[in-house]
């Protein structure tokens, strides 16, 4: 397949229809500051390949729960008090005499889980389609961006309840900056605000917490942007051709967004009204006390992966000993993301049509899952080298199945376009120009 | 009033001392908590007054005595069923601290439906000197602040049957699970801990049993037993940790409905709009 750039063919992002204001306003606002028009071409007339499945729904859900995040964080901020001595019991004040405070704070607290799944979902939407591929390097990277703000966002927020897990969860991942030589210590005290956690680090961890969604929804906006630009892929991995390959975003994609939507939601209320602390842990309802340690530190679900790569490395790796190895690996665990565009030689997006890839991608999942099971255990016994091998593999993933896999594997023959892969032959669409010549000549020829 | 003084004192002496015990976790608790079917658990559970005005006499007349229960205030007992006048005759049964007078003195008076449950310690050193270095937790969030882990796959399984009582079920066991002989292997536990199999963080904990048979007089008809107690207790233990649980059962009812109601019309809806296109 030739470069998108130089394909004449690639008529990608034809828009359905034009904003035409009809009202003497809508004339005038349109001349001044196009806003309606950016609206009605990004959400209305924007179009998306015809045969997108549910897993492309998280995209327009994740928008929703940042939006929810941000509404109840701003009615919590009006009742949490960022003090030691204060903050878990104007938590327990939100949850018992603010009207409704109950709900908003589970919503909160259950809406950060719901988040991250949302995001491991259409993350994984992202692996097993090829979304990070040419021409959507930087969407993808923007996206692992993101990832990263909301993984602070998280990690902060949930030190405000002041509880045991806040404090010792605080005090164990910033004691991990420490590990880096030289600037380790200075780091630690720097992000601490003093020795120790305690006042000086709610107040900053709250003023942070406060500002990161903002940034999250900023670097959103790029996502957005760089999506609407290279436009969505698609189940077959074969890019938008034609009209006839898409739809208007609205009615098609705006009916199922909602649709999935509301269904996420109803399992995201089943949590929040039915099984509220299920996700949580109980030793964070003990006011949080530097003098006595719990008995398991464990952090949050979606962090428990990335928690076992950080305990993997239990050995001193030359002049990098096992403290710093471990950060190191946590850090490289994200950071690896950045590079997959280039790390997967495959050129076939969709998994569909990569057999080989597709064993490896549920590989990959299982592998994933088994690593957050075992960050929730205690590191001992045979728990350490399951979790040393799974961390192998989680990078190995990477950095060798990827670039290998994408040489070796014979791709099965893929569609000439979507309108083709929907209709079952380019002339069941009506006689359409959807198969334009030399768009993807034997395209069953590995990439 | 001697009773309470004699509760007191039971406990004062049975206080051995931090129930910290070096063991590697995840060896206790010896038992797995016993299951009680709470009124509060299912998708309609509600806090069954009668019971929590039972819960509320043992933990006034026994648990008071070296518990505190800082975050509830004499006005939320009326979650419990009493009007307010039965609250402000509550209330001005104990003392707090008055606010300076004009000579700067701080004398007590009588408390007020406002004011929060009296502490039985001044401070926190106070309660640690008393009890032998160990301080009585706080009664406020207890129900939630413990749980015995469950495992897989229980917790798999819990996200379907709604199981969300390991906290009251950890502590009705322990409240229940004194009195047995220890095993040959727990047998050289400090004599001053008492050994108790439900016990989540070793053999044996610093609080002695603290209810009998026969020792709150129920004046509603209702089995005056320790496991009665225990459940009473509990279920009070747990309304003070989350008062607001029958509005959010209740609440979360309607809305699931509703939301599943929007969902089955959103996809006729999608339906409807796809129908005629390929996709």
């Amino acid at each position: 397949m030739s470069a998108p750039s130089s394909d004449p063919n690639r008529s990608t992002l034809e828009h359905h229809g034009h904003y035409e204001p009809t009202t003497g306003v809508g004339k005038w606002v349109d001349e001044r500051l196009p806003l309606p028009r950016l609206v009605y071409d990004s959400f209305v007339a924007y179009p998306v390949p015809r045969n997108l499945n549910y897993f492309y729904t998280f995209g327009g859900i994740l928008m929703l729960m940042l939006v929810c995040q941000i509404l109840t964080g701003v009615f919590l901020a009006m009742h949490y008090v960022a003090s030691v001595d204060y903050a878990f019991n104007s938590v327990e004040a939100i949850m018992r005499d603010v009207n409704y405070g109950w709900l908003i704070r589970y919503i909160h607290m259950n809406g950060a889980s719901f988040f991250f799944l949302a995001v491991f979902i259409h993350m994984a939407r992202g692996l097993y389609y090829g979304s990070y591929k040419a021409p959507r390097e930087i969407l993808w990277m923007l996206g692992v961006v993101i990832l990263l703000l909301m993984m602070a966002t998280a990690f902060m927020g949930y030190v405000l309840p002041w509880g045991q897990m806040s404090f010792w969860g605080a005090k164990v991942i910033t004691g991990f900056f420490s590990a880096f030589p030289v600037i380790g210590v200075g780091l630690q005290e720097w992000l601490l605000g003093g020795y120790n956690v305690g006042q000086d680090t709610l107040n900053r961890f709250y003023s942070l917490h406060y500002l990161l969604p903002f940034m999250i929804a900023g670097v959103v906006i790029l996502h957005v942007w760089a999506l609407h630009v290279t436009g969505q892929t698609n189940p077959t991995g074969v890019e938008v051709k034609s009209k006839q390959d898409t739809l208007p975003f609205t009615p098609y994609a705006t009916i199922k967004d909602a649709f999935a939507l509301v269904v996420f939601f109803v399992v995201f209320a089943y949590f929040i009204f039915y099984l509220p602390n299920y996700l949580g842990h109980p030793d964070n309802y003990i006011p949080a006390d530097p003098l006595k340690t719990p008995a398991h530190i464990v952090p949050e679900w979606y962090f428990l992966p990335f928690y076992a790569i950080l305990r993997a490395i239990t050995f001193d790796i030359g002049p990098i000993d096992s403290k710093l190895g471990g950060v190191l690996a946590m850090f490289a665990s994200i950071i690896v993301l950045f590079f997959l565009p280039w790390l997967d030689t495959s050129k076939v997006r969709s998994t569909n049509y990569r057999p080989m890839y597709k064993v490896f991608f549920w590989i990959f999942v299982v592998n994933a899952v088994f690593l957050g099971w075992l960050g929730s255990r205690p590191a001992e016994g045979i728990y350490t080298p399951l979790t040393q091998i799974s961390t192998f593999y989680y990078f190995a993933h990477f950095l060798i199945v990827l670039p290998i896999l994408g040489l070796v594997e014979t791709p099965k023959a893929r569609p000439q376009s979507i309108t083709e892969a929907v209709l079952g032959s380019a002339k069941a669409s009506g006689g359409a120009t959807a198969t334009p010549v030399g768009a993807t000549a034997a395209p069953e020829k590995k990439g | 009033m001697m009773k309470k003084i004699a509760i007191a004192l039971v406990g004062l002496m049975a206080f051995g001392g931090v129930t910290q015990v070096a063991q590697a976790a995840g060896d206790y608790p010896i038992k797995k908590p016993r299951k009680v079917d709470w009124s509060f658990s299912g998708p309609l559970g509600t806090y069954d007054k009668a019971q929590l005005q039972r819960g509320f006499q043992v933990y006034k007349e026994v648990c008071a005595a070296c518990h505190s229960m800082n975050l509830v205030a004499f006005r939320n007992f009326k979650d419990l069923g009493y009007s307010d006048a039965q609250i402000e005759a509550l209330a001005s049964e104990y003392e707090v601290a008055a606010a300076p007078n004009s000579e700067g003195e701080v004398l007590m008076r009588p408390a007020q439906a406002t004011d929060y449950w009296p502490n039985p310690y001044a401070n926190a050193q106070e309660a640690a000197y008393i009890n032998n270095g160990a301080v009585p937790p706080d009664f406020s969030k207890l129900a939630m602040a413990r749980a015995v882990e469950r495992g897989f796959p229980n917790f798999v399984f819990d996200i379907f049957t709604q199981y969300s009582a390991s906290g009251p079920d950890y502590i009705y066991s322990l409240l229940t699970g004194y009195g047995q002989e220890p095993k040959p292997e727990y047998a050289d536990i400090d004599p001053a801990l008492s050994y108790n199999p439900y016990f989540i963080a070793g053999p044996a904990l610093a609080m002695a049993q603290p209810l009998y048979d026969d020792f709150v007089e129920y004046t509603d008809g209702s089995p005056m037993t320790v496991d009665q107690y225990a459940q009473d207790v509990t279920a009070f233990m747990k309304w003070a940790a989350e008062p607001t649980l029958p509005q959010r059962k209740a609440m979360g009812f309607v809305v699931i409905i509703f939301l599943s109601i929007f969902a089955v019309l959103l996809y006729m809806a999608k339906r409807k709009v796809f129908a005629n296109v390929k996709h």
